[in-house]
């Protein structure tokens, strides 16, 4: 297969592109479509957005998700705020703005149309959940309130308290029960994709496992949207939720779809750090946090006291001394990076000297404890649920975590991958965070996708399909597919080897959080792949799944998507090692600048690095897409 | 520190379920309670026994996918708290700790603890939503909302569709999370228009799978996110008004 990426972006000025775009691409007429089905494969704010707008428009639609309800996915766990470019608080925003903030904070590493159109839309989606309602927080006129995220220095952020994600999905979830009810969408619970179906370079359709049972089973249509998510948990320990995982992508890989960027995750700063070693998961606390709390360790290494023994001159605000202009509200990145060495000179906090201090008293003292818990009571709850001790009275304890992936599937600006009928929207595709997202901008980008872009691009695929059927799920090329899951499954429970899939998940963890995590190097990533394939290989051999494939069977679920992951953070080693520079979330220890900051090479690596599956065991095969800059001028990035 | 589990396990909806114990030793009190049932899995895989099936998801208190029965309590003996957010060190050293699904008919057992909670789902589909269609949204602040309207309606929005409340009720009623859906739309000026269609879509569809409220609170109790049965009466108010005013508008005078 020769590939060229074509990323199908209009001419023009960048401000009248998407107009333009709308204008010339191809239309389904209102009485079609209901002739074309679609599949929409993920549930979150991306999949279920989009199921509920193809079906408002005509189309028939089938939704797939592995929890038990649409409302499940881990967007629901997003806390803090979505942006967008209203300009409420008459701080200088404007649609340039967040464009501009975003490809920056992006570190110059994103489609510039992609994210142009992004902003364009961000407003819509704001008057959209705000009709659905979507109670966001509102000042005592009753209008919308807004707040400042990191990365930006005008307020455009809106909130729901923080559970700005839990309600955005409600809003989208009504919106997708509302055509369910109404019988536009055929919706599967339960239901895990485990292999894209191709016919003749065309997606034709998905195969399943029905998680209550087992049955394996084929759906076909004219076009697959994947909106299954991120990749964080290749970590093992992370904030995303246990199910999250990357086998739709990955199976779409393997299938010819080009994974982009894969080594561009983002280490999240404020989450509540590790207790032991069993821990599950992490837990984020809202970066929103950072408006009001300020981050500081002991100016002494290894300094046995408690936080508040400390007197205020011996302690050091890292983030205001070297970053006056941003101060506590730095992009993700550099915050993360600022931790993380803060650690590395032994100046961690907590028993295991694995976190630093985010304090409230200075705010607590001039806003009022009141005010602070309007702000962040149920933070604050939840953060002394865990740790039992109050944020009130003591400062948190946070640290760096896996949080989420800008990488993904190569898309066009149409939103399609490579794979003619076979879109990614939402975190699942690559296209607008470049190398490091800024907080509050995956909502913004989930129903972006989901709610005004995909519904009008797909119409340009489907219109040469117009009076065709869907390939029927009798065709070989389903009931192939459809044997090769059944064998997949059936051998992870003949292996009947001695380790758990949990067991080999940390350890694979434990691998890609020492050499592909907040700092990398050529050497680590070298050891890590040759210590991926090793432990891989380990896997097939001794992995212990018990239990039947015809039950539900939670470790079987597991074992494929561990599985996956083994083949993903390969290609995410070897992307790391491929690109010779420090960009927003990867941080290359042999390109730094002089204070430590990461640094770019404009000349070698401003392209998108999308990887081609070669086949099991052999090495991924990079293609290049270009990325011009007309609208936003290169810089080194700069929060001082 | 060391607990015995008198964990409940099941085939599925039809088959015979039965406690069965186990011990879990060595625990950290800093463990969360599914991180304890994590490790009791691990030992069950390594011993050659089939894992106890739990839904979980999160682990952060707002997917609402966790949701076991711990000594007789939805989500365990801490209020407001969901299962996945309780810790080992609200338990004593020794203790015995019973687990079990929510039991209730509208939520058969899938497996051991696991239960088919899909009957809210179908309340939400008949009307637990305000009909706009994606673009037909005017200006966001076009509609100014009472700050406290917003609030109440946030407070009842914050429902993480668990089941707590069903579990708890002694009749095993859909009330509360009926009412919370119907509180979160219904005190917002967009929610007006559909707003005692919806009470009353929501009332008939709840009625076809739960049992009847009759007023003991233990869901607001229960409830890991704390919502009041104010809600209750606000929908049970509406519901009534449903009954002329829904056929008035259909001109059944």
């Amino acid at each position: 297969m020769t590939i060229t990426l074509d990323s199908k972006v209009p001419s023009g000025d960048i401000a009248d592109m998407w107009d333009n775009h709308r204008f010339n691409i191809r239309l389904v007429n209102p009485s079609n479509k209901r002739k074309y089905k679609i599949i929409v494969v993920g549930t979150g704010l991306a999949g279920a957005s989009a199921a509920a707008t193809l079906a408002e428009l005509g189309y028939e639609v089938e939704a797939f998700t592995y929890h038990d309800t649409t409302r499940r996915a881990h967007s629901i766990a997003a806390q803090g705020g979505i942006n967008a470019a209203k300009n409420y608080p008459n701080d200088g925003d404007s649609i340039h703005r967040l464009f501009y903030d975003t490809v920056k904070g992006g570190d110059y590493r994103s489609r510039e149309a992609n994210v142009y159109r992004l902003a364009q839309v961000s407003n819509e989606i704001i008057d959209q959940a705000t009709a659905q309602g979507v109670p966001f927080a509102r000042d005592y006129g009753g209008l919308l309130d807004n707040r400042s995220f990191g990365g930006a220095q005008v307020s455009r952020t809106f909130y729901a308290r923080g559970q700005t994600g839990q309600q955005l999905l409600l809003g989208a979830y009504q919106a997708l029960a509302r055509q369910v009810g109404l019988g536009n969408v055929k919706l599967h619970v339960r239901s895990e994709m485990l292999e894209v179906v191709m016919k003749d370079g065309h997606a034709a359709g998905i195969v399943t496992r029905d998680l209550t049972n087992g049955t394996i089973s084929s759906h076909s249509a004219h076009a697959v949207v994947l909106a299954t998510g991120g990749y964080s948990n290749v970590y093992y320990l992370s904030t995303n939720a246990m199910a999250c995982n990357v086998t739709a992508a990955w199976r779409a890989h393997r299938k010819g779809a080009l994974m982009a960027n894969p080594c561009y995750t983002q280490i999240h700063p404020t989450c509540i750090p590790a207790s032991d070693e069993f821990q599950s998961k992490l837990t984020l606390m809202s970066e929103s946090l950072r408006n009001d709390g300020r981050i500081w360790v002991s100016k002494t290494a290894d300094d046995a006291r408690a936080a508040n023994d400390i007197p205020e001159a011996e302690r050091d605000y890292y983030l205001e001394r070297i970053y006056p202009s941003f101060g506590n509200l730095a992009p993700r990145d550099v915050s993360s990076r600022a931790a993380m060495r803060m650690i590395e000179q032994e100046k961690g906090v907590g028993p295991l000297h694995n976190g630093v201090y985010l304090d409230f008293a200075e705010s607590i003292n001039r806003l009022g404890k009141d005010t602070i818990e309007a702000r962040y009571g149920n933070l604050f709850e939840m953060y002394e649920r865990i740790t039992d001790e109050n944020p009130y009275q003591v400062p948190m304890r946070i640290y760096p975590a896996p949080h989420y992936t800008m990488g993904g599937l190569w898309v066009d600006y149409n939103l399609m991958t490579n794979l003619p009928g076979l879109y990614a929207i939402g975190e699942a595709n690559f296209s607008d965070h470049g190398a490091n997202r800024l907080g509050a901008s995956a909502l913004m980008q989930g129903l972006a996708d989901g709610y005004f872009v995909l519904p009008y691009t797909i119409g340009d695929y489907l219109a040469d399909y117009l009076n065709t059927e869907p390939v029927p799920t009798s065709d070989p090329v389903f009931t192939e597919v459809e044997q090769a899951v059944a064998d997949r499954t059936r051998k992870f429970l003949a292996t009947k080897g001695t380790r758990s899939v949990d067991w080999f998940h940390r350890e694979l963890g434990k691998i890609m959080l020492s050499n592909c995590g907040m700092a990398r190097s050529a050497s680590g990533l070298e050891k890590a792949l040759s210590e991926i394939p090793a432990l891989k290989d380990e896997f097939e051999k001794d992995v212990r799944v018990l239990g039947e494939s015809d039950d539900m069977n939670q470790a079987l679920e597991n074992a494929g998507r561990v599985a996956d992951f083994f083949e993903l953070a390969e290609v995410m080693c070897r992307d790391a090692l491929d690109r010779k520079e420090s960009a927003g979330g990867h941080f290359r220890v042999e390109h730094q600048t002089d204070e430590g900051e990461a640094q770019r090479d404009d000349v070698n690596y401003s392209h998108v690095s999308a990887w081609e599956w070669k086949g099991p065991g052999q090495a991924a095969v990079k293609h290049k897409e270009p990325l011009e800059f007309k609208y936003v001028k290169l810089a080194q990035r700069s929060y001082k | 520190m060391d607990v015995k589990l008198r964990v409940w396990r099941q085939g599925g909806a039809f088959g015979a379920g039965s406690f069965k114990e186990y011990s879990a030793a060595g625990i950290s009190p800093e463990a969360s309670f599914l991180e304890m049932l994590d490790i009791v899995n691990e030992e069950l895989t390594a011993a050659g026994e089939e894992p106890i099936v739990f839904d979980h998801d999160c682990r952060e208190g707002i997917c609402g996918t966790c949701g076991l029965m711990i000594n007789g309590q939805p989500h365990g003996p801490q209020q407001g708290t969901a299962t996945c957010q309780l810790h080992m060190r609200k338990f004593s050293d020794g203790e015995t700790i019973v687990i079990e699904p929510w039991r209730a008919a509208a939520f058969p057992v899938i497996k051991d603890l696991v239960v088919d909670r899909s009957a809210f789902d179908r309340i939400v589909e008949v009307g637990g939503f305000i009909s706009v269609a994606t673009g037909a949204a005017p200006d966001a602040n076009l509609i100014p909302v009472p700050r406290d309207a917003a609030e109440a309606s946030m407070d009842a929005a914050a429902c993480i569709g668990c089941g707590a409340c069903v579990a708890a009720c002694p009749n095993s009623a859909g009330q509360l999370f009926t009412a919370a859906k119907h509180g979160h739309l219904s005190l917002l000026p967009q929610g007006q228009p559909e707003r005692l269609q919806r009470a009353q879509a929501m009332v008939d569809v709840m009625e076809k799978f739960f049992g009847s409220c009759t007023n003991h609170a233990e869901c607001e109790t229960a409830c890991p996110k704390g919502i009041s049965i104010d809600y209750i009466a606000q929908l049970n108010k509406d519901y009534v008004k449903s009954q002329v005013a829904n056929r008035n508008l259909a001109g059944q005078k």
